[in-house]
């Protein structure tokens, strides 16, 4: 029998430890409203990738925890987060998901608002002669910033840079893009779909390497054998996980394509690709069909960024918490911006083989999800175990934690986080 | 044309009234329905052979879109893939697959918007309710089957799944549509 965690509360992070975390993360609704307060309105939370955003004038619609925001592209080319609520008696204006606009009026009385926020227009303005000054009633800003065209927001005004935030994350991020191979990374679609359980359940999963031989059977047995052992990472020793602090952690997969910038030659470009050699062949150097061949499946890695999205092989994974068992994920597919249309082609084929509500993967784990969350309302003090590797964790150069990729140095790196700002006031 | 051309002209606004009586539409509609007896009963082998070697199962994302190769879509499978879709689904590895829904569909509010006497091609209403562990589950979604006639034989060549849905949160699930 395991011992709960601690017997009187004072505060929800002492119900987190180093190597376990009480099962009532999972499922006490009171804990749920103090993370939106203490994390989700608290730190940076990811918004968008800028090339949603391409142009002056593009919006896209977000939620921050129950929050709806607009991340707009205003007549500056200058990014901002609004808060999709009218000052005047609250009505949402802005319901596309996305699109292009030269500013926001809202459908109930008709107050118009630019793409930065300011109001511009109220009708019938002499109910408010010496009432009300436009000026004073804009939308509800956020702090807004990006690195690597990956733009987060933020409700805390006083919050520290993203940058700082991110640390070491950014050199990650950046090794992330170089699957661009010579272009921009752009979003390419998305799937969305939702499972009956807590969010933390998910975020756990992106540096799960644990699971994948089990859960994903099905899908590693119907890809190819050179796609099938480039994922066998289960015992490749410099398959690993790193803490990277703050939250943030990421699971190396694929050791030889943490940066593809850097090729040693010695890889054998996968044939399920040759029909794109062959064509890319004609109009380019083989040196660049290489470099973006070698890139199709993306980095070699997931990289987990506290608290809500995941830069994963070739995809954005974006959680959004709904309710302490509901949460809904968007899977985002990358291409490459301005790339040849048969590899954003073949990176979409990819995606919908693993990724979405009917992907050979996503069913799969969402069930697993579900089961957590079913299995987590047995006795919810008793402890969700995350000290596999703690054994084998050593601390490199870096300074980052570091455990085998089917280890979950990465869960402890979260729940460090989680613990730090739930004890927060 | 059709094999009785019995067919009025269609009335202004593209109603053929009795469109539906062709021997062929009837086919192609015994044909929809059956799939959905398959489909339902999860029996994904036999429901893989009603397919022509060329058919493609699609459920996109996009609403309006007709061009599925350049954007996302939910399934886009040819021969090969719903060969591999089908394996997952029986196999009895994939854990979505083994505790999947049971699910009861209806098929109706057909239309032919084309008839060549080779193909059919008809739209549809579906609804399907689902239930799994103490919870129902509803899908709506516009179809539209393309029925190719090889040696008189019914065939799918081509089925569009249009969930209203589509572009929102769709519940990831172990069956089909
Ligand atoms: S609620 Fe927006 S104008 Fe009245
Ligand atoms: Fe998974």
């Amino acid at each position: 029998m395991s011992t709960p965690l601690m017997e009187n509360h004072d505060g929800f992070s002492a119900l987190a430890a180093t190597d376990r975390v009480a099962g009532q993360l999972y499922t006490d609704p009171e804990i749920f409203e103090a993370e939106l307060e203490k994390i989700f309105y608290k730190t940076w939370v990811w918004v968008a990738h800028e090339s949603e955003i391409p142009d002056k004038g593009n919006f896209k619609k977000a939620m921050i925890g129950r929050q709806p925001v607009i991340v707009t592209r205003d007549r500056k080319g200058a990014l901002n987060v609004l808060l999709n609520r009218c000052r005047h008696r609250g009505a949402s204006i802005c319901e596309p998901d996305k699109g292009k606009a030269n500013g926001f009026t809202c459908p109930y009385h008709s107050w118009s608002y630019s793409l930065d926020g300011q109001l511009r227009g109220i009708p019938y303005p002499e109910g408010y002669e010496g009432v009300i000054e436009k000026k004073d009633m804009p939308l509800q800003k956020l702090r807004v910033e990006s690195y690597a065209g990956m733009v987060f927001a933020s409700f805390n005004q006083d919050i520290e840079p993203l940058e700082d935030f991110l640390g070491d994350a950014k050199l990650w991020m950046d090794r992330f893009m170089m699957q661009g191979a010579g272009f921009g990374i752009k979003v390419q679609g998305e799937h969305k779909f939702r499972f009956d359980g807590n969010w933390k359940i998910q975020l756990e999963n992106t540096t799960d390497g644990y699971h994948f031989p089990i859960v994903h059977r099905s899908w590693m047995a119907s890809v190819d054998a050179e796609t099938a052992d480039m994922l066998s990472f289960m015992t490749d020793e410099n398959a690993v996980t790193h803490a990277l602090g703050n939250g943030h952690s990421v699971a190396i997969m694929v050791p030889e394509h943490v940066e593809l910038d850097a090729d040693d030659g010695t890889e054998e470009l996968q044939e399920r690709f040759r029909h794109i050699i062959d064509e890319l062949s004609e109009t380019m150097p083989a040196d660049q069909v290489r470099r973006i061949v070698r890139s199709m499946h993306g980095a070699g890695f997931n990289l987990n960024l506290f608290p809500n999205v995941a830069m994963s092989m070739s995809f954005f994974r974006v959680l959004r918490p709904i309710s302490v068992n509901e949460t809904e994920v968007q899977h985002m597919a990358l291409g490459l911006d301005g790339g040849p249309e048969s590899v954003n082609r073949e990176r979409l084929r990819i995606h919908e083989h693993f990724q979405g509500p009917f992907g050979f993967g996503t069913p799969d784990d969402a069930e697993a999800w579900d089961r957590v969350q079913r299995g987590a309302n047995g006795n919810p003090q008793m402890p969700i175990m995350v000290n596999r590797g703690l054994n084998r964790e050593t601390t490199g150069t870096e300074g980052w934690k570091t455990s085998h990729v089917t280890d979950e140095s990465g869960m402890r790196e979260s729940y460090s986080q989680w613990k730090k700002m739930m004890g927060n006031d | 044309m059709t094999s009785e051309s019995t067919l009025t002209a269609p009335l202004e606004n593209g109603f053929a009234s009795d469109a539906l009586l062709d021997p062929m539409v009837s086919k192609a509609i015994a044909l929809i329905w059956h799939e959905a007896t398959l489909l339902d009963a999860k029996n994904y082998v036999a429901w893989e052979a009603l397919w022509t070697p060329g058919g493609k199962y699609v459920i996109p994302i996009d609403p309006d879109t007709d061009d599925f190769e350049s954007g996302l879509n939910m399934i886009y499978d040819d021969a090969r893939m719903r060969r591999m879709r089908v394996t997952r689904l029986t196999e009895g590895y994939s854990m979505s697959a083994v505790a999947s829904a049971r699910t009861a569909r209806t098929i109706s509010r057909f239309t032919v918007t084309a008839n060549d006497g080779e193909c059919v091609t008809l739209r549809s209403a579906q609804i399907i309710v689902g239930f799994k562990r103490e919870k129902h589950l509803l899908l709506a979604a516009d179809l539209e089957h393309r029925i190719s006639f090889v040696d008189g034989e019914p065939r799918l060549d081509l089925k569009v799944v249009r969930l209203v849905n589509s572009e929102g949160a769709v519940t990831a699930s172990g069956f089909l549509l």
